[in-house]
């Protein structure tokens, strides 16, 4: 059984008498350690998917399974839960708490899991030695360059040892290098065994992903899976994969 | 999350926002001090209310009054015997729920002179020894009357301060306390001796009136000393009490009331009965005791009545409970607006940090973690501006005993201190629902978007 499956999910939102189908009929599973990238245009419908793959939101219509939980009709608290538990997100803008230094930026989803103090530390500093930022802990967001910044979001993502981790636009914010040097983390983190979903715009950073999903006017476009003949590497152009046929991958 | 984290988040917000946490204590701090000092200062009124009532004989004294017999035993009016020794006697052996009974024979119009001085005791009266446990009197120096002073009608009599202030001077004026033991003054001509002085009763706020004249310097006055009037008695209870001229029942009878009275007949009427009851819980039930043994002594003729002193306690009270709610609802007032400023600034507050709390929602905070967030934090202010409102109540309550150093002390009591702090948590939750809600509800997307 797949990490997450979605079934024919819709969000439609209703601006103003005007039905908008922010995804259309959207069906996808993502299996257990697998690297995937979303790619699109602004205002494709991706960011929609990843928060409705990520609990943050609720489809119109439609059912996704996570973990083996049933979750469109959750309840916010449940919703909250789940992505205190089995979910991680990594945002554009970092989104680090300011007024708290890094390893207690770090610590924030394990205290709404109501974990004790002392465990709390040891995991945050196990997180940030994941990330290398060991020397940084006692410092504020403000302190550290931005892709330290992104380095201890991520470290914030992983600590509950989630069983997926949404990464949105995550090299957006920061220059060429550095964004390199956080895509090479996830890679490293990927072939540690974790679920990474990559959101993005742009192709060539969709390129690290051995499977990418196009998403298009609600609507999956294109979908590439590099796993299916066992090309687990950058991509040769001219390999296309037919829209909506996502097969479960070789294992 | 557990509590105790939120009220360290709670504390730490608030503290990384001094000024501002600071100012919005600030109606909350005034609120409690005005509560905390009111109720301060109106305990410090009643205070000198029961010391007043104290001074005139404490709760639990009974005035057996003498009353118009009731219009069904009209015609036996000539034969109303009048309250008279042998109530006392029988009060004293057929009432147990009776402990003291204190016969009066009131002398009016007495004078105290001696030399070119002169004063009228505000009651010349012959008592028993059983008067200082009514009147609740504390005798300083010498001795009450005994046995035999009463046997034999002795001509002594034990005085206030106030009398021995008129007739041998003031210790303010002569310099030192006259203690006129033995000294022979004259009672309407005839000669008494001094057997006993009561201590000096004054209210606290005379006492302490007194206390801050004698340490203000003596100002130069011109001419003769001049009179200093009632109106600087101070309170007129004490006072009264001050100028009291006890002497041996039997004295009175003998010396005064023996010679006087209609046709040469004397009067053997006494002019009052005082009792006090074994417990205020057996009011009642002592009185209906004492009125049936009455009506024996009495042949059933209803001329008495009681008057217990619970008419003065509820005026008491009443005048309490009325400065009580004038002062409560200043403070609740300003407790209130201290509430909307608490309220106000938390929704400022949550609006400034919008996106963090889509951040928290985002790492798995529930609705319920951000509400009780919110509200603990808003609870931690107005707790805190009440803990700075008690500290500023005690100046208060200093600063009004130093500007007005002669009136009643103002009390700060344990229960104002609980009442206000729990009446500023009610506040801070009041204040917090709101903005906490509106956190709660939060959409953790348009949250994270929020600029």
């Amino acid at each position: 059984m797949a990490l997450v499956e979605l079934r024919g999910v819709s969000k439609i939102y209703h601006l103003g008498g005007e039905e908008i189908r922010a995804l259309d009929n959207v069906s996808l599973d993502i299996e257990p350690g697998e690297f995937i990238s979303i790619i699109g245009p602004s205002g494709s419908g991706k960011s929609t998917l990843m928060h409705i793959l990520g609990c943050l939101d609720t489809p119109t219509r439609g059912t996704i399974t996570l973990d083996g939980v049933m979750v469109q009709d959750a309840s916010p608290r449940q919703l909250a839960a789940m992505r205190n538990r089995k979910i991680g997100f990594v945002f554009q803008f970092f989104n680090l708490l300011p007024k708290l230094n890094v390893v207690q930026n770090v610590e924030l989803p394990m205290i709404y899991s109501g974990v004790s103090g002392r465990e709390r530390r040891e995991k945050a500093m196990a997180a940030l030695e994941a990330v290398d930022l060991v020397n940084r802990a006692k410092h504020r967001p403000s302190q550290l360059s931005g892709g330290q910044q992104q380095r201890a979001a991520i470290a914030r993502a992983l600590v509950n040892s989630p069983r997926i981790v949404f990464a949105d636009e995550p090299t957006g914010n920061l220059d060429s290098h550095t964004g390199e040097a956080i895509l090479g983390l996830f890679r490293r983190l990927s072939t540690e065994g974790r679920t990474i979903v990559l959101v993005t715009h742009d192709p060539e950073i969709a390129a690290v992903t051995p499977r990418r999903i196009e998403i298009r006017d609600g609507r999956i476009a294109q979908h590439v899976d590099l796993t299916l003949a066992g090309l687990d590497r950058p991509p040769r152009p001219g390999f296309v994969a037919e829209p909506g046929t996502a097969a479960p991958p070789a294992s | 999350m557990n509590l105790l984290n939120t009220i360290i988040a709670g504390f730490k917000e608030v503290w990384a926002q001094k000024f501002r946490s600071l100012l919005t204590m600030l109606g909350i701090v005034l609120g409690v001090a005005s509560l905390v000092g009111m109720s301060a200062i109106i305990k410090g009124m009643e205070n000198g209310m029961k010391e007043a009532m104290i001074a005139m004989g404490g709760a639990d004294k009974v005035l057996l009054e003498q009353q118009d017999v009731p219009p069904e035993q009209e015609h036996l009016a000539d034969q109303a015997p009048g309250r008279t020794m042998a109530d006392v006697e029988a009060l004293r052996h057929g009432a147990p729920l009776v402990r003291v009974v204190s016969p009066e024979m009131q002398v009016n119009g007495l004078m105290a002179s001696r030399g070119e001085k002169r004063t009228w005791p505000s009651e010349a009266v012959g008592v028993w020894p059983a008067v200082l446990d009514m009147n609740l009197h504390t005798l300083e120096h010498g001795r009450f009357f005994t046995e035999l002073d009463e046997e034999n009608a002795h001509a002594v009599c034990v005085i206030g301060t106030s009398i021995r202030d008129e007739l041998f001077g003031n210790p303010e004026e002569v310099g030192r306390e006259i203690i006129p033991l033995g000294e022979i003054i004259y009672l309407n001509r005839q000669p008494f001796t001094i057997v006993g002085m009561f201590q000096r009763y004054e209210s606290e706020e005379d006492r302490k009136r007194r206390e801050y004249e004698a340490r203000q310097p003596k100002q130069a006055q011109a001419g003769p000393e001049r009179a200093r009037g009632w109106g600087r008695r101070g309170n007129w209870a004490f006072e009264r009490k001050n100028r009291t001229l006890y002497m041996p029942l039997n004295t009175a009878w003998v010396r005064f009331r023996a010679a006087s009275g209609q046709d040469g007949i004397p009067d053997p009427r006494l002019s009052d009965i005082d009792i006090k009851v074994a417990s205020l819980d057996l009011l009642q039930p002592s009185l209906q005791q004492a009125r049936n043994v009455l009506f024996m002594t009495h042949r059933g003729i209803e001329d008495f009545g009681f008057r217990t002193q619970e008419n003065q306690l509820d005026s008491i009270n009443q005048q309490i409970r009325n400065a009580r709610m004038s002062g409560g609802f200043i403070a609740a007032i300003s407790l209130l607006v201290g509430g909307i400023g608490i309220m106000n600034i938390m929704l400022a507050s949550i609006n400034e940090r919008i996106r963090q709390i889509g951040i928290c929602k985002a790492v798995g905070a529930t609705g319920g973690a951000i509400f009780t967030q919110i509200l603990i934090e808003s609870v931690v202010i107005s707790l805190i501006g009440a803990v700075l409102g008690i500290a500023a109540s005690f100046g208060l309550v200093q600063v009004l005993a130093y500007i007005s150093p002669t009136s009643n002390a103002p009390v700060i009591t344990p229960f104002a201190l609980a009442v206000a702090v729990a009446f500023s948590g009610a506040v801070g939750v009041f204040a917090g629902l709101f903005p906490a809600v509106k956190a709660a509800r939060l959409n953790p997307i348009q949250a994270l978007r929020y600029e």
